[in-house]
């Protein structure tokens, strides 16, 4: 039987670099999308196998929806004919608020396109602004009901909390205001300011106060911070959302499966600049450099075998991220000893201090868990 | 050897204010004289360390005999011994010159006459030495020989006009040096005829030849199977071998006689009987009296040395036994810490030697160490009559049973332009300085002297001296005694919890502002934990500062994105690595570098 595989495929584009994006994406040319569409093809084919069977398409970006319909067909293409595509895979692309015409959200449809995921962000346009978007509310909006028309019956919207002057109200707003819209997925995670961005020229301060435990002058406080996810719980929660993974939610059978997999460590291949992938117990990734991108599209970067000591390791900081947490008799199966003797000391210390709960064989965070989360994992490294 | 008269023979050392030069030329000399072809020397021959090549500083004396063939046809014995360029080692400097009869004094053509190179000049004129002074750095372009010439005769009051203006770096007139050498340094005197009287000016130990004992012989003859003697710790053996330096290594010959520098083996397992300052006789034909000026050197500075892994505790204490088989002057003794467990209270010279140690512990014995704050040695004279060496602050009587406390006082000298005195002053004066003189040295420079105590100038003064005077400021010291002084231990409580290993001894009118900034300091350092952490400070049972590290609220990463997992990675290691840095002290996780947070009181 073949394994399961996940695929995901890296769009460096936008069509303006955000304020708080740190991600590898950028804005170019015509010319330029075409090369790197004629490089990526070149490279699906060329890693193509078909000793697994691909469960879910991602494509990721930057804003994958900015190239030509006829582009992502190609792309598309290229995964099916270079790999064994389920009839009922998981196929997603991300999309961002005005760029979607109805003839393009056609020919998604078309072309086996199932999912779509809206960087919506914020309801509000003034918070919009802040962020350096390029839409507005109203443009959302319109997307969003073209694409219902168009048939897509499962569509991702993200959100951000703990922007520079947003208040809990604030965002409480615009849950509801989203929530409304029933889409079936939600993907709510607060800003997190990152080094070489702009955001950080006006808000690095700000992070190193909020680090520090004090009052931040732009970014709300650690409490409000928190209470924002607490709220966020609490509103999706009523709207008939279940909260699967830190900062995801979904309605019963909508979770992403692309999205699961990673914390499950389901293999996958990460096609396009940068991309990450995971497969035969290795890491490694593509070039970062577009030059050599270009030239050598399968070449790979950062490439390690992983320990016994390092699967386990992310088995747990991954499995974590899951509100169901890790299994302890898969750890079992997948390791051949128990959770609570290869982790005995962190597990018992995470337990009495009332960060991780474990039940009926699962291991998860609790609440007070998911606030320190990062605490709670780095014992989990040996 | 014996081919050489002690005529042909000159014993010299160079001496020079850190940074100017000292080093380069001593490998030009020695590239000159034709011990090293250039192919086969590195860099600064004589600094053997790699701490002393990136410090550009010489930690330990060295040696080195060259043969010079001179315009005047005839060849001599250059015995070049390198000193030690630090006030730390002021002892080992004094011990070393005592084996010369002239010292070559080099000055930075840019930055004429620093306070070391003064030190340096008063010692040498002490032993006597004809000083031989070289212009260095003509190459630059802020040089200005003239002005340095003039400022040599000004303040050091000798001859300077026909001082060898070189480039050490560049090799130009290096041979004026070497002619001058001849020609003004005296040749040694002393009757090889006499009872042996050698000095002593180093000891290193060799795992195959035991201790190799570096001397300048002044009298009588030393050679193979001599019945030697140290005249102040009584040790006494045969001799194996002697000989003289060749740059790098030994070479044996068959005597030493008056007047001679080289070195003796004699089967010795330590160099604490080896001391630097003793004089070697013969025991079957002893002199009289010893050579002037043997003194046991005393460590100065005190902190406690704990392995971070405690497990490395038995490791550690066999690289400290190691280091002290060449450096006599460390010394250590187990002592245990609630809040670091089992260690030792290690006393050195001053704050460089420590950091050397430190450093070599950590380099050549891969030791990962957690280190106190450095303390002097306070005398504690107690109610009942009994007098304390205090070198640890944990150690401190209770207040009730002590009558009354001393601390160590240096004189100090800072010599400092005109713009930066008012500044400096100011500085000696925040230190508990007492003023005692200042003289102009020239128009634009002055030389203050103070007596400061050595607790206000082992941590920072260096440094802060330096940024109070733009880097123009330098400074010199030696120990001066004791003095009475209000004294208070300043205890550092951490979530309530009293943490020996941060208490420290202060002046009882600066214990608040201390306090204060010993907290700020804690404060940074520390990492939010699960909990609230107060960190207090308290003199007796009294608090008297105070800070809080609040509970760590939230760390999460709300938006991870799935495939790059390699980021989430990197940030969870850190955090380990951090987690490693910290030491459990009751449910709290103390940072390492917090131990020595003392340290840092004045940075900003």
């Amino acid at each position: 039987m073949e394994r399961d595989l996940e695929i995901y495929i890296h769009i460096p584009f936008c069509a303006r670099k955000c304020g708080y994006c740190d991600f590898l994406s950028f804005p170019a040319s015509e010319e330029a999308k075409e090369r790197y569409v004629r490089a990526l093809v070149r490279d699906i084919l060329d890693e193509g196998t078909p000793a697994y069977a691909v469960r879910t398409v991602f494509m990721g970006g930057g804003t994958p929806s900015l190239l030509r319909e006829g582009q992502t067909a190609e792309i598309l293409e290229a995964v099916h004919r270079a790999f064994q595509v389920d009839r009922d895979a998981e196929v997603t692309i991300e999309a961002n608020p005005g760029t979607l015409t109805k003839e393009k959200l056609r020919a998604y449809r078309q072309m086996g396109i199932n999912r779509l995921s809206m960087g919506l962000q914020s309801v509000s346009d003034r918070e919009l602004k802040l962020l350096g978007r390029i839409h507005t509310y109203q443009d959302f909006l319109d997307n969003y009901w073209e694409a219902r028309r168009a048939g897509f019956d499962n569509i991702n919207v993200d959100l951000m909390s703990a922007l520079p002057g947003q208040t809990a109200a604030d965002w409480r707003e615009g849950l509801r205001r989203t929530a409304a819209l029933e889409p079936e997925h939600i993907s709510a995670y607060s800003l997190i300011v990152e080094e070489h961005t702009p955001f950080y020229e006006r808000y690095g301060r700000d992070r190193e106060r909020l680090e520090r435990g004090e009052e931040p002058v732009f970014l709300p406080g650690e409490e409000e911070e928190r209470r924002m996810y607490a709220d966020t719980l609490e509103i999706l929660s009523q709207a008939g959302y279940r909260r699967y993974e830190i900062s995801n939610y979904a309605r019963p059978g909508r979770e992403c499966r692309h999205n699961k997999g990673y914390w499950k460590r389901t293999p996958y291949l990460g096609f396009g600049l940068g991309a990450a992938s995971l497969l035969e117990g290795r890491r490694f990734r593509r070039v970062q450099e577009m030059g050599a991108f270009l030239e050598r599209p399968g070449a790979r970067e950062e490439e390690t075998a992983l320990s016994r000591q390092e699967e386990m390791e992310e088995t747990l900081f991954l499995g974590l991220r899951l509100t169901k947490g890790v299994s302890e008799e898969e750890f079992f199966r997948l390791f051949g000893e128990p959770l609570d003797k290869a982790y005995e000391k962190p597990l018992e210390d995470m337990l009495r201090a009332g960060l991780l709960e474990r039940r009926e064989g699962w291991v998860r965070l609790t609440r007070r868990g998911i606030d320190v989360s990062n605490y709670v994992m780095a014992q989990f490294l040996l | 050897m014996a081919e050489f008269e002690q005529g042909n023979i000159r014993n010299f050392c160079i001496i020079a204010h850190i940074d100017h030069g000292k080093s380069t030329l001593a490998d030009r000399i020695i590239e000159k004289t034709g011990t090293l072809t250039s192919r086969e020397m590195s860099d600064q021959v004589l600094d053997n360390m790699d701490l002393e090549r990136e410090r550009g500083i010489t930690i330990k004396a060295q040696t080195v005999r060259n043969i010079y063939k001179a315009k005047d046809g005839k060849e001599y014995v250059f015995n070049l011994i390198d000193t030690p360029g630090h006030v730390d080692f002021n002892y080992e400097v004094s011990r070393s010159l005592a084996a010369c009869e002239g010292a070559v004094l080099v000055v930075d053509a840019a930055q004429g006459i620093e306070a070391q190179t003064l030190a340096n000049v008063y010692l040498a004129l002490d032993h006597d030495l004809e000083i031989l002074p070289v212009i260095n750095k003509i190459d630059l372009p802020s040089a200005e020989p003239q002005r340095v010439i003039e400022e040599i005769e000004d303040v050091i009051g000798i001859e300077a006009q026909d001082a060898p203006q070189i480039s050490a770096k560049n090799g130009t007139n290096i041979e004026a040096v070497l002619e001058a050498i001849v020609e003004k340094i005296p040749a040694p005197e002393g009757d090889p005829e006499a009872p042996l009287k050698a000095l002593i000016f180093d000891s290193v130990y060799d795992s195959y030849k035991g201790v190799i004992i570096f001397c300048r012989v002044k009298d009588g003859r030393v050679r193979k199977g001599t019945k030697i003697q140290m005249m102040a710790t009584g040790a006494s053996e045969e001799v194996v071998e002697v000989g003289y330096f060749g740059a790098g290594q030994f070479i044996p010959c068959e005597e030493l006689s008056a007047g001679m520098v080289g070195y003796i083996t004699a089967s010795l397992k330590n160099v604490k009987e080896t001391r630097v300052g003793d004089t070697i006789t013969d025991k079957d034909r002893p002199c009289k009296e010893p050579l002037p000026g043997y003194k046991k050197v005393q460590s100065m500075v005190f902190c406690g040395m704990y392995p971070a892994d405690g497990a490395k505790y038995p490791d550690l204490r066999d690289a400290l036994e190691k280091l002290q088989l060449n450096d006599a002057s460390l010394r250590f003794e187990p002592e245990t810490s609630a809040a670091l467990g089992f260690g030792f209270r290690c006393g050195f010279l001053g704050l460089l030697h420590l950091e050397v140690i430190q450093e070599r512990l950590e380099r050549e014995y891969n030791l990962d160490l957690v280190t106190t704050a450095p303390s002097v040695v306070y005398k504690v004279y107690k109610t009942n009559g009994e007098v304390i060496d205090l070198t640890n602050p944990t150690n401190l009587p209770d207040p009730s049973e002590i009558d009354h406390m001393e601390e160590p006082i240096v004189n100090a000298e800072i010599m400092v332009t005109k713009e930066f005195i008012g500044s400096i002053m100011d500085l000696c004066q925040e230190r508990r300085g007492t003023y005692i003189s200042m003289e102009y040295i020239e128009e634009n420079r002055a030389l203050l002297k103070y007596e400061l105590p050595l607790n206000e100038i082992i941590y920072d003064f260096f440094d802060a001296l330096k940024s109070r005077s733009r880097g123009y400021a330098s400074f010199d010291y030696d120990i001066k005694g004791y003095q009475p002084s209000q004294l208070v231990k300043l205890d550092i409580l951490i979530n309530k919890e009293e943490v020996d290993a941060l208490s420290f001894i202060v002046f009882e009118g600066t214990a608040y502002e201390r306090a204060r900034k010993m907290c700020e300091k804690l404060y940074e350092f520390f990492p939010r934990q699960l909990f609230e952490i107060p960190i207090q400070a308290a003199v007796g049972s009294k608090i008297i500062a105070r800070e809080t590290v609040k509970a760590l609220r939230k760390d999460v990463l709300a938006k991870c994105y799935g495939g790059d997992i390699t980021r989430k990675k990197k940030l969870l290691e850190k955090q380990k690595e951090g987690k490693k840095r910290m030491r459990q002290v009751g449910n709290v996780e103390i940072p390492q570098k917090a131990f020595m947070a003392v340290l840092k009181l004045d940075d900003d």
